[in-house]
């Protein structure tokens, strides 16, 4: 039994790496940035199922929550909501195409030799949290991690406040309350008192008004 | 955990060399190059996570949690400069944007 579950470890990371890998190529490649971005979802669906492999599954759920489920839709809202000429993207890709394979690959190369693949075969230490993941993890985050964890929510805040105020466009015809303007606002500028002396109409004049 | 260590490197870094590949042959849309940004940090967020899990100490895991903070709100941010971008030259083409040159 260990054994077959070893091998089928080791099938579903083979199966969701190749998967990843796969799509990023899409992310890459594809020529519609609506399928690009597509793509990069299955990337990141596929990167946190090789995330659940190592044990790790609160942020397992919090990349497919917080970047499948938002950040991916943000790019897919942006993409649509724009109308982009695709074709002067394109140019270049083919001239670029050599440059950025052999800078890959070299990197790639660079990077293998660099880890070692086969020195690197060290076993897994037992499970640090005993009991869970999340467990072992929020007791890190809440008592060492606090201070940043506090500015990590301020970010999120000025990462909103930041993105509506660049998106905001104001505009000349649109109508609004000014609040200020409408408490400041006193019995004079609304209505003005005239005072007028009554004027019998003459009599000419209300023979003419019968008349018609 | 069947699955040593290295492989999880090994995953890592063909995903950030893809994505160095993709700002090599994408360099003229924007939304791409942001893209290729994310597959990045994906990349280095696989290696945290793994060698977190392996050294058996939660800083890892900890600072990928904040690295997928920062990374929502810098796209997010990223995403509506595009916009604005988009609503004053009509374009997204990296090329085109040379106006600081001028």
């Amino acid at each position: 039994m260990p054994m077959n579950h070893a091998i089928f470890q080791t099938v579903c990371f083979l199966v969701f790496a190749g998967a990843a890998a796969l799509s990023a190529l899409g992310v890459i490649g594809f020529k519609n940035t609506v399928h690009a971005v597509l793509s990069l979802v299955l990337t990141f669906f596929s990167a946190a199922c090789v995330w659940l492999l190592l044990q790790a599954e609160f942020l397992a759920l919090a990349l497919v929550v917080v970047y499948v489920g938002a950040v991916m839709v943000l790019f897919l809202f942006v993409v649509m909501m724009l109308d982009i000429e695709l074709e002067p993207l394109r140019e270049g890709f083919i001239r670029y195409l050599p440059v950025g394979i052999g800078a890959a690959v070299i990197m790639l190369f660079e990077m293998l030799g660099i880890i070692g693949v086969r020195a690197m075969n060290v076993p897994a230490g037992p499970n640090p949290a005993g009991a869970s993941n999340i467990e072992w993890l929020g007791q890190a985050l809440f008592t060492h991690f606090l201070l940043p964890f506090e500015i990590a929510a301020l970010i999120l805040t000025v990462g909103l406040v930041a993105a509506v105020v660049l998106a905001l466009r104001t505009r000349t015809f649109s109508r609004r309350q000014d609040p200020a303007r409408q408490s400041a606002v006193r019995a004079a500028t609304r209505l003005r008192m005239v005072k007028m002396p009554a004027v019998k109409p003459a009599p000419a004049a209300a023979e003419k008004e019968t008349a018609t | 955990m069947t699955i040593p260590l290295s492989w999880y490197i090994v995953f890592g870094t063909v995903l950030l060399c893809i994505s160095i590949a993709g700002i090599f042959i994408n360099r003229k849309n924007v939304i791409v190059l942001l893209m290729a940004i994310e597959l990045m940090l994906l990349a280095v967020d696989t290696n945290f996570v793994a060698f977190s899990r392996f050294l058996g100490d939660a800083a890892g895991q900890v600072f990928v949690f904040f690295i997928l903070t920062v990374a929502a709100a810098e796209s997010a941010i990223g995403l509506a400069i595009v916009v604005l971008l988009f609503r004053n030259r009509r374009t997204v083409n990296v090329a085109e944007l040379d106006a600081l040159r001028e």
